[in-house]
Parts: C-alpha cells; structure tokens; sequence
C-alpha cells in the first residue's frame, strides 16, 4: 500500500507549488524559497523520522516475517517438487541404488504365499492413554509412547507416572489405563521418521501383501508375557488372528518375525497357546505345526542381555554412561528439580518386561570367574572395512596375548582392577548375609529400594567385587528384593536338569528356552537373523557414587578405559561381538547349539538356522540408517534380511536360503559352552 | 484485526509524507533554481531516497506484516493454550460417560462399531507412479490434500475396476483398520470418537471395542471375497465373546454399515462356500443388541440423484447460488462428471437405493408421508413449546389443509408441474418402454472416450427419458437401467431392492437378498434387541425435480436437478427437492419403519420376534459457536456426538434390556408405518 501511493505523481501538489505562495507543506516551503538554512535542519529531521519507525519490535517482526515467508516458500517448493527428486539426487553422488528387495523379487515372480505375523520388541511398540489422571487431560487415545513424545517434554512427572504400573501387581495402577497401540501401525515407526517394521512392511506389499495378510502383535511391552493375557488376553488374540489368517488364505501356515524381546514373547506364546486352558490358550499339542511354518527370529537375545542387568542395577547402559562421562553434572544435578535417573529408575523398576531379558543359564552360559565362551575375542572396534571378512575368519588366537586379561564372565567388577585379576588374587566378602542398615529415608522424595538397603548393604555389595550371571542374580535380589519377588512369579533363568518335572509346566519358564522344550513341530524352522560387527556390551566395571542418600549409590566407572586401541574396556563397558544391544552369543546359541539337531530342548529335531548379517554403517548421510546395517533396530532396513523374509514369506525353506550364514564365532564359542544337550 | 491496523497507520502514515515531497522536488529543480541548490537538491534526494528504499521496500512490509501476524498468531494460541477452560465461560455439561460413571455403570458387553459409507478411512497398498509416495498414507479420510495437488491421480485409485467392481489392475486400496480408522473422517470432525471417548470412561478399552472396518466402496459380498472382512468380523466377535467371560457383544452400525450387518446376519449362519458357517445358533449366542445409528434400512432417495446426475441437495444449491462453477470447464476439470464416474464403479452405493419400491416409498398419487409439514422451524417451534410428543399429530392435521399436496411417491420428476399434476395428467409412458426402446443408440463417436454411460446415450433417449414427466421408486429403478444399464446390471448382481412374496423360496438364499430387511429373514434370536436410533427434525431430501441440463456437450450429464423449482416459504419444495422429516441424510420412514412395523412382534421379516425399538432424537441445533456441532444434534453423523444416544448406547453395552429403555418417537413414523401396506 505505501509503496503504490509513494509513486503516485501528486498532480494537486504541483500545482500547489506553481502558484509557490501558501508555503503549508514542508518540501514546497524549502524549494521555493530556496532557503539554504532550513536543508541542514531538514536533513537531520528527515531520516529521524523513518528510523523512528525501525524500532527493535519492528526489526523482530519483520524478522520473523521473513523467516515464516522463506519457510513457506522453502515448503511450497518442496511440496511442489516432484518426489522423485530427493532419489534422483542420491543417485547422482551414490550412483544407482540398488532395486528395494522388494521391487527385486517381485521381478523374480514372487507373491504373497504365508501370512506374516510381526512380534515387536521392548520399547519400539506405541502406548496409548485410555484413562489417566487429571494432568493427563485431553491424551485420551494420544500416544504416550512412541510418535512425538511431545508430552514427555510438557509434563514429565505426569508422564513418568502414567508409564509406571502398579509396583507390586505390576499391572495398572488404579485410575490409569495405558494399553498398545493395535494395528501395523502400533510399532511401523516408533518416533516420526525412525522406522522399525515400516522397510520391511513396505518391501513386502510389493509381492502383493496387504492388511489381511500381515498382522502386528502390538502387546502391552511393560508387562510380564503372562499379564498381557491377564489384562488385555493379547495372547488369545494373537491366537484368534493366526487362525483366522490361516483359515481365510486357504490353510497356509503363518511365518512369525519377532524382533528383540518379540522373541522371548513368541516362544512364551507357543508354549502358552498349547498348554491347557486354564492357564494357557488350550490349542492342543498340534497347534504350532498346523499353524506355523517359521519363526524368523530377529535380534533375539534368546539368553537375556547383561545391559538389562546394568538397566535394573543404576538404570545406565553405555549412553547413558557415556552422557555422563562427557559432562558429569548434568544427569545427576537437579536439574529444574528433575531428578531423572531416578525417575526413571523408577518408572522402568515397575516394567516386569524388563526382568525377562535378565541373562539366563548363569555361569554355564555366561561364564565363570575365570573363563567365558568369548574368552579372546579381539575388540577393534574400528575395524577397516576392507579386511573386514579376513578378520571375522581369523579372530582369537593369535590375539589371546593382549586379550587374556579380559574376563567377560564378571558381568559386574567394582574398579578395574578387579576385573582383570585372576580371581585366586583376590578375596571377596559374601553379601548375601550382610545386615541392611536402616537408614531413615522419609527425606526422599522419590522412592527405590536403594533407600531400605542403607550405607551397610551398598558396602557390601561393593565388597562382594565380583559378579558373575550366576551372582548377579542374587544381586539383584539383594538390592531390590521386592522388584525381584515379582520377578521371580513370572520369569526364570536357570538351566532345567529334567524338563520332565512336573514345575516346568508353569508359565513363569515359557519365556526361557533352557527351561522349556520347543513345541512338537517337526515341519516348522527356526531361524535366528541378527547383525554382527558392533562392539556390545558385555561386563561393567563399576564404582560407588559418593552422592547423598537419595540417589543412586551405584555407577559405571567410565574413567575405566583399556588404553590401548585393541582393548574391550571402552568407558567402563567391557565390549563383545554383537548388534549392539544384544551379544552374538545371546543370539545365536540357541540355534547353533541348544537346539540344533534333537535336543533336550528341542525334542522334535525342528531345523534351525543362523542367518548373521555384518554391519556396515551407511556410506552417506542421504542413506539414512543404511541398507546393510547389523544395529539392533536398524537392521530392519537391511536389504539382505528383507530379502531372507520375503523369500521365506513367499514360500522358500531354510534351504533355499542357502542355510547358515555365519560371520562371527558362534560355533566356536557355542562348542565351548558346557550344556547338557 | 483493528489493533493490527491501527499498528499498521501508526507506521505508515509519516513515510508518506515524507514521500509526497520527492517528485515535488523533481518539478521545482527543473524550473529555476540555481545548480548549487540543485546540486545539493540531488544529493540530499539521492540519500534520501537511498534511505528510503533501503527501510521501506515492498517486501519488507509484507514481511513486517506477515512477521506481526504470525507474532499475533502465537501470542493467541500460546495464551489460549493456557487459559483454563473455564475461562471462556462455556461449561460443557458433564459428559455422560462420567455421569453413568458416577451411577455406577462398567463395561459388560464388549462394543462393536460397524462404520457407514465414506466415513471410514481407505489407504494405499499399491498405485500408479503417480501415487508413488502414498504407500500406506490415507487417499480417504484425514486431511485429504491429496485431493488438492493431484485430483485425477485420487480419483483414479478410488476408483473400482468399471466391470468386476473390484480393484482396477496395479492398484490396491484398502480400508484402515483399527478404532483409527473411523473415529474422526477428517482432523476435527468426529464420527465415532465421541462415543469411544465416553465408552472409555465406564472401562471400554481394545481389548473389547471393535471397529469393523471395511471397504465402503466393495459390494457387501465383494469384501469377504476380496479381504475377507466378513471372516475377520466373525472371528473377532467370537473372540470378544470368549475374552470378555462369554458375554454377548453390543453391535453399533452406522449408516449403510446397518444394512452392511444385516447382511453379515445372514451371512454368518450360512453354511460355508457362501456363508461364515456360524450355524444357526450364532447369532443368538453371541449378539445381545444390535444398536443401528441412522439405520438406512429402506435406502435412501438421494442414492437415485447421486447416480442419476451425481448431484444431491447440496450440489444443487451450490449450482443455483454460482451458475457457472461446477460445468464451467474451469481448469478443465468437469467435476460432476468425474465424481460420477467414480461413484458409478462403487457397488457399495447400490444397497442405498430405496427399497421395496412402490409399497414403501410411495406411488404417483400416494406416499406414507402424506400431509407432512415442511415448515419445520415452526414445527420445531411447537415441539418444543408443547413438549408432549402428542398433542404434535394435531397440529399436523391443524395445518395440512394450508400445504398443498407433495407427492413424495415421485421420486424423481420432470418440470415442477409435473411433479404436482394428479397422476391421470400425466404422460402415460410406462418405463418398460423405455428399456425396450434402448436398442437404438448411436454414440456419437465424437465424444471419444467414454466416460459416463450417458456418452452411449442419444439425445433422442436423453429426451425421451425426460418425457416420461414422473418416477416412482419402482420406476426410477428402470430409469437408472436405462440411463446406466451396465452399472446397474453390475449392482443387482449384488443387491436387490425388491419385497419378497414368498420368504421360502430358495432364491432368497442368494447373497443379493440379504442386505434387503424386505427379502430376508431376521435370524432365529428371541434374545436379540434391535434399535433403531435416528434423528428427527431435520429437512430431509426425499423427492427430486429435475431438467434437461441446457449443454449439448459430449462428457456432461444431461439432467440436473432444477434448484429454480421453490415452493414458497412454507413449501416442501426447496431448491427443487422435496423435503421430509429425517436426519438430513436419512428419512424417517427408512431409518423407522422395520423397527416400527416390519419387524414389531412376530412377522414374516422377523419369525423369532427379536424385540425392536425405535428412539427418536429430536434435532436441536448448537446454541453457540463453542458447542462445536452440538451436543444435542439429529444429524445423520452429528447425532454421533448426541449425548442422549451416547446414553442409550452405554446402558445397553453396561447391561440394561430393552425393555427398561423402550420406544421414543417424536416424529410420526407409527402413523407412517401404517399407511404402508405391508404383508407382515
């Protein structure tokens, strides 16, 4: 507007200034009289006046304005873009991509043939309010869990609070429900943009599949296996969509891709579903072999993770441990009055799920004071990728000179030293007996069982020194017996010596495979995907925080490093073979070794197969989470095990797969575990 | 608004004037001033004008603006963000979850929902390449840009192939499942997430609600043997049976989902090549109440427009309001035309045709809504004031001799006169005729592609058609034949819009039969409840004067309904089309008519004696901006948010029997009901 009117030619004006006698208005005052004293005056009057104008508000809206307006235009020609472009670009620095496998063997001829079931794992399946409390008004059906976490940020106490349950049910909390998402949706992407299932759902519509022929286990993964049946009867559900699937594609058996604690779930579900029906789902000893042709099991840690150990104990894994390291202030401040380790502690401390991947099979699987199964494993961790195949054939024994000291078995060490002492060099203190001091904690305003083991029961812990899978157990139980008591009603981690017992017929050993026999179904393949290549947490060396009362009195001594380049102690983590999360002998054993052939455990000799998939990281930012990638979650993506699937999905057998695809050392190691079999 | 410009004159207004005084400067400089002067003139102007054109350029305005606004924007948003809801002084009265909460009401019988046409959501499986980046995004439902930046690339995926009525080669489209997949149509407009959210507060959760999406676009019987939808509401119902403590479910359909459970009734004790096999018991066994929400039992007359001429009410008035918008080939897009091929491919809009034809709807000279009264604000009016429902039948015959007749049996007429002449005036053409005379087209090759099937059609048949003067429901079933044979040869391979004679004969086990209530039997459940549950008082599109559309263009539609035909203001006739009571979508007579009559008792259509009840919502429009689209509305999907049949519907899934619930009418669907001479 003012700029249209500053052109208009003021044809009243100029006539105003021929005549040149009112003189009203100021520049005809100063031309026709010519008066030179009035310019200086004018001069500084003048630009005085516009400036006036750009005061600071002014200079913000406009900025704003400017960078809403560029921030549309950026949007309108991104939207207006055709889609194709961001590809056509990758492709022209990468070159050509490779064909989605999907797209592949679709051109191969392959189609739809066995319905697909998804078990998500821990943690990547959506949470959705149903009923909350007053501070969680208008969440109603929003997602608590997965997509935006927005409200995390909002109000965290009231979403901590929301996400617990009920700490000693371990079922809701009176006057919330919080219950999964349902649908493929529940676990396609856990945050915008962080896929999970979405590559491999998206691969498989290609070859024709849809809706009614995939179906998303969503459970509720804070749960323990059997309370999901309790609470939501999620087990009868899955039950009631693999017949239906089975019944409607005309009798072909369903393939089950469970993914990390997917897993365990599904082998809880298999015995479930043919145990009778009071306790499980009454489908008769032949349900497995009608209804399932594979279980392609994805990252399963099939023998527990140790970081679960290091969740339950200091709630640290390695990134938190690593945050810490980086600026040691910020986790353990109150920070805004948060005290989030704690919280969180506490909020995870009342998920049973997370005491079913507690390391299963104690010393015999996880190995002792002095030895474990990876014992001489090389940690380099920057491996160059050239020799990377050379170096997977030829790990172990040349290296046991720099390696010898490493003793994965000591899950948890007090101090560095004591985790590379041969044990005859050291004495421990039992533990188990030690008097808990009462220390008075009504000052806490957040309660974990810390506080009822008092300063006496923390220096014993610390005294005890050395944890093996074995002891970490009784740990556990010693730090947190309550947490534990509950545990113990629903998970189990031993080794059976006679499945035959009639105790095994409890739910609480479903979930173990060393307490449990695979169902009878000679026709039916196991197969066991998982990445290899990352460095994965293996053994903690810790140390006692000198914090008040209230905090955690345990932490990750991250100023325990190895020293040298080759060495498995990075930042108080003792590091193996694995995709990160889980290690490769968590994922493999069972399947090169447990139930390979007829054993014990797998009475009916159902074939099994190890697919490892090694770990390159993406060779550019456009690539994303890469197509090759062997990380725990990321390996979703990796074209070579969508391809396996697919080829599975539309009808191959492990055969055709061309059977085991090994990279690492779990045969080796796998032979050095003494099971009875 | 006003503090933003008055903002905008406190910046402006001295610029300005400053300016006014650059070309002044120009003019007098050339006249007579010494060069001195003009020298320094020049470059005071050039700083100036420097100055000027570095603060103030046109682009800096406009982002000044648009940073003021966005500024503004925020600032409103963040402070209504925080303000409590009291605040605004709107207390919504307490939701009725909470209240029958509060009484002491929890979850019992796990809740079904059957969705209606178009509201549930469809996504892509696989497209064209224009769709390439749709994988699993909704193409229907939700936010629907798609529409804007590629309309024919929509239109093509939502289309059915045009002879199996199934997808079209290389596409896949599929209904979302899940309690997502209709609880809102589109970002704020609710369909069922009200109801979910209140059956929420008593205990409902996933694990015993279920929503049974389908495809709306797939004839019913098309959905079992495409995705199987039928099964998998089979297997879940027994599922929620068996996980809930065999407690019988709570079935809620919507719409056209009522006639889509219908068929479903019939479908599952049938024995398996054609049938879910459940045996004749299953339904008795596992379906306490079925709850129909707008049921569209009979069809609805506004399926005949939408095929006839894809437009209803709506279309017209927008036609009548701005001539030229919707045939003007603005952008080349003949949108009519396109939505009228699309709808024609879906089978789905057939079992919307009105039903049981002449006996129901009405013939040339009489219809069960004789004598109705169009003026329903007055009507409304004295409802409200008399509050007894009936004392309203003697209004009714206080003012029918002031309305002349409409004759609602004409479903669709030619001309406004026609449309009003008694029966013996009118050109005796029977619509037999018209079928047999479809031999001589001649399609005039110029048209190219052919899009609609009225490109086969000659003007000589087009005319020929609008000569016959009036339709009845019967008849307006053979003008659809003739205008669109192909199409309505593949619809009644699916549905049949007949009443039966002779329930026993062996045809009526044919899929076609069962989502007709006329040509089927209710299943042997004494227990079963059914509800019918409507809103009243609402104009409701029953009848339909139409013209010759003036164009002679290839790829248009022919006939239009003549918004120019208006009765006056007490009249019926509204922009061409006749109105009755109803719920704006649905007239009374279908939503009511087997609850109140076909079904009441033991009859032929109900051989068990299901009990049947009729509740009537009473239109009330939201008194304020804040109620959103009220909490006590009658309209056909507005009612979902209707608080009173929330309640119904919360009893009845918490445990209550029909009995403690009983009829509620309003409308005079009793007395309609009676008129209609039905063999029971």
């Amino acid at each position: 507007m003012p700029f249209l009117r500053r052109r208009r030619p003021p044809d009243p004006s100029r006539q105003h200034d021929a005549s040149a006698s009112s003189a009203a208005g100021g520049g005809s005052s100063l031309l026709s009289d010519d008066n030179k004293k009035e310019r200086p005056r004018r001069k500084q009057n003048e630009p005085r006046t516009p400036r006036k104008k750009w005061s600071c508000v002014d200079t913000c809206c406009w900025f704003i304005g400017f960078i809403c307006s560029m921030w549309w235009f950026l949007l309108f020609l991104y939207n207006a873009m055709p889609a194709s472009i961001p590809q056509y670009v990758t492709e022209a620095i990468t070159g050509p991509l490779p064909d989605p496998p999907g797209v592949k063997l679709a051109k191969e001829g392959l189609e739809v043939k066995h319905p697909v079931v998804f078990v998500p794992g821990i943690v990547t399946c959506g949470l959705e309010l149903w009923e909350g409390k007053q501070c969680a008004e208008g969440l109603f059906r929003k997602r608590l869990w997965g997509g935006t976490f927005g409200e995390v940020y909002k109000r965290p106490l009231c979403w901590v609070e929301h996400m617990s349950l009920d700490n000693e049910t371990g079922l809701d909390p009176p006057g919330i429900r919080v219950r999964p998402v349902s649908g493929l949706v529940a676990a396609d992407y856990f945050a915008a943009g962080y896929f999970v299932w979405a590559v491999l759902i998206a691969n498989l519509a290609r070859i024709g599949y849809e809706e009614k022929t995939m179906y998303m286990a969503a459970y509720d993964w804070r749960l323990s296996f059997q309370n999901t049946e309790v609470r939501d009867q999620s087990l009868s559900r899955i039950k009631s969509n693999i017949e239906l699937m089975v019944a409607t594609t005309g009798g072909k058996k369903v393939v089950v891709i469970p993914h990390s604690m997917g897993v365990l779930y599904f082998l809880h579900f298999m015995k479930w579903v043919e145990a009778p029906a009071p306790m499980g789902g009454g489908g008769g000893p032949g349900w497995c072999a009608k209804h399932i042709k594979a279980v392609m099991n994805i990252g399963g840690p099939f023998l527990g993770v140790p970081k679960a150990v290091a969740g339950l104990f200091s709630v640290e894994a390695r990134d938190i441990a690593v945050a810490r390291g980086f600026a040691p202030g910020v986790l353990d401040k109150d920070v805004f009055g948060l005290q989030t380790l704690l919280h969180l502690m506490r909020m995870t401390r009342t998920w049973d799920s997370t005491m079913s991947m507690i390391p299963k099979g104690g010393d015999t699987i996880w190995g002792g004071l002095d030895w474990s199964p990876e014992g001489g494993y090389i940690c380099v961790s920057k491996r160059p990728k050239n020799n990377r195949t050379q170096a997977a054939g030829q790990t172990g024994m040349g290296h046991s000179d720099i390696t010898r000291g490493v003793n994965y078995g000591r899950l948890i060490s007090f101090g560095k030293d004591l985790a590379e002492l041969h044990s005859s060099n050291f004495e421990r203190i039992e533990f188990r007996d030690a008097v808990k001091g009462n220390t008075p904690a009504n000052h806490c305003d957040i309660w974990t069982e810390y506080q009822e083991i008092g300063i006496g029961g923390i220096k014993a812990v610390a005294d005890y020194k050395v944890y093996t899978a074995g002891s970490v157990l009784d740990l556990l139980h010693f730090v947190a017996p309550k947490l534990m008591a509950r545990g113990d009603a629903h998970f189990s981690y031993g080794i059976a010596d006679n499945l035959d017992d009639a105790k095994y017929e409890h739910y609480k050993y479903w979930s173990n495979p060393l307490e449990t026999r695979l169902p009878d179904a000679p026709d039916m393949e196991i197969y066991s995907m998982y990445g290899v290549g990352i460095p994965t947490e293996r053994a903690y060396v810790y140390k006692q925080t000198t914090y008040p009362v209230c905090s955690i009195p345990f932490q990750i001594d991250t100023s325990a490093k190895g020293g040298i380049d080759g060495s498995c102690l990075q930042d108080g983590v003792f590091s193996v073979n694995g995709d990160e999360t889980v290690p490769v002998l968590s994922a493999g054993f069972m399947c090169a070794k447990g139930w390979r052939g007829k054993t014990r455990f797998n009475p009916s000799g159902i074939r099994t197969y190890i697919r490892e998939y090694d770990h390159a990281p993406p060779a550019n930012l456009l690539e994303g989470r890469g197509t090759q990638s062997g990380a725990h979650v990321d390996i979703m993506g990796n074209f070579a095990l969508i391809e396996d699937i697919i080829r599975v999905a539309a009808g191959a057998t492990g055969e055709d797969l061309g059977g085991d695809r090994v990279h690492s050392d779990i045969f080796k190691w796998s032979e050095r575990i003494d099971l009875q079999l | 608004m006003a503090s933003i410009l008055r903002f905008r004159k406190l910046c402006y207004v001295e610029p300005l004037k400053f300016q006014s005084f650059e070309p002044q400067s120009f003019e007098k400089k050339e006249d007579s001033v010494t060069t001195t002067a003009k020298n320094e003139l020049e470059i005071i102007k050039k700083k100036i004008t420097k100055k000027q054109g570095k603060e103030w350029r046109c682009i800096d305005s406009c982002c000044w603006i648009i940073g003021y606004m966005c500024t503004t924007w925020w600032l409103l948003l963040f402070l209504f963000h925080n303000l409590p809801a009291t605040l605004t002084g709107f207390r919504v009265p307490e939701s009725p979850g909470l209240r029958l909460k509060r009484e002491g009401l929890a979850a019992l019988h796990p809740v079904v929902l059957v969705p209606g046409i178009v509201t549930g959501g469809l996504e892509l499986w696989e497209g064209k390449p224009c769709a390439e980046d749709l994988f699993r995004k909704r193409l229907w439902g939700g936010s629907f840009t798609e529409v804007f930046k590629r309309p024919l690339c929509l239109l093509e995926h939502l289309s059915l192939h045009n002879e199996t009525g199934l997808d079209p080669p290389g596409i896949r489209v599929r209904a979302v499942p899940g309690l997502v997949a209709a609880d809102y149509f589109a970002p704020g407009y609710f369909v069922w997430a009200v109801l979910i959210e209140n059956l929420a507060k008593i205990g409902y959760e996933g694990k015993n609600m279920y929503m049974a999406a389908y495809d709306w676009r797939l004839s019913f019987q098309n959905t079992e043997i495409r995705d199987q939808t039928l099964s998998r509401l089979k297997s879940q119902i027994e599922l929620l049976y068996v996980t809930n403590g065999n407690k019988k479910v709570v079935v809620v359909p919507h719409s056209m989902g009522v006639v889509y459970f219908l068929h479903f009734l019939k479908w599952v004790e049938t024995p398996p090549p054609m049938g879910g096999g459940g045996g004749p018991g299953w339904c008795d066994k596992h379906i306490k109440a079925i709850m129909n929400i707008g049921p569209a039992f009979l069809g609805v007359p506004k399926a005949v427009s939408n095929l006839f001429s894809a437009e209803a009410k709506d279309v017209a008035s927008i036609r009548s309001m701005d001539p030229g918008i919707l045939d003007s080939e603005f952008f080349r897009l003949q949108t009519l035309e396109h939505v009228m091929r699309v709808c024609r491919t879906w089978d789905s809009i057939a079992s919307l045709l009105p039903k049981g034809g002449e006996t129901i709807w009405g013939n040339l000279d009489w219809s069960p809504e004789e004598g109705h009264i169009s003026d329903l604000p007055k009507q409304r009016y004295l409802q409200s004031s008399i509050g007894d429902q009936n004392t309203n039948e003697s209004d009714v015959k206080r003012v029918l001799h002031v309305i002349e007749q409409a004759n609602y049996g004409r479903i669709i007429s030619f001309g406004k006169t026609a449309s009003q002449l008694p029966s013996s005036q009118l050109p005796s053409v029977d619509s037999k005729e018209l079928l047999r005379t479809t031999t001589d087209k001649d399609t005039e090759p110029s048209c190219g592609e052919i899009w609609t099937e009225y490109d086969e059609m000659s003007r000589d048949s087009i005319r020929k058609v609008a000569a016959n003067k009036a339709y009845t429901a019967r008849t307006a079933l053979d003008l659809l034949r003739f205008v669109a044979p192909k199409t309505m040869q593949r619809f009644e391979a699916h549905f049949s819009h007949g009443v039966a004679d002779n329930l026993d004969d062996p045809k009526y086990a044919h899929p076609k039969y069962w989502s007709n209530p006329l040509e089927t039997k209710l299943p042997n459940a004494p227990e079963m409840e059914i509800y019918c549950l409507y809103g009243v008082g609402i104009p409701t599109e029953r009848s339909y004067v139409y013209k010759l559309s003036p164009t002679d263009r290839c790829k248009s539609i022919p006939f239009r309904i003549d918004s120019s035909a208006d009765g006056g203001k007490d009249s019926c006739l509204q922009g061409g089309v006749y109105m009755v009571d109803g719920d704006a979508s649905v007239p009374v007579v279908s939503a009511g008519f087997m609850c109140a009559k076909g079904w009441r008792g033991r009859t032929r259509f109900n051989p068990a004696g299901s009990a049947t009840y009729v509740r009537e919502y009473r239109h009330k429009p939201p008194a304020r901006l804040l109620e959103g689209r009220g909490l006590e509305s009658g309209a056909h999907v507005d009612i979902m948010g209707n608080f009173a049949l929330i309640e119904d519907v919360m009893r009845v899934a918490a445990g209550a029997s029909g009995a403690e619930i009983g009829d509620r009418v309003y409308s005079d669907i009793f007395k309609m009901s009676e008129r209609i001479n039905l063999r029971l």
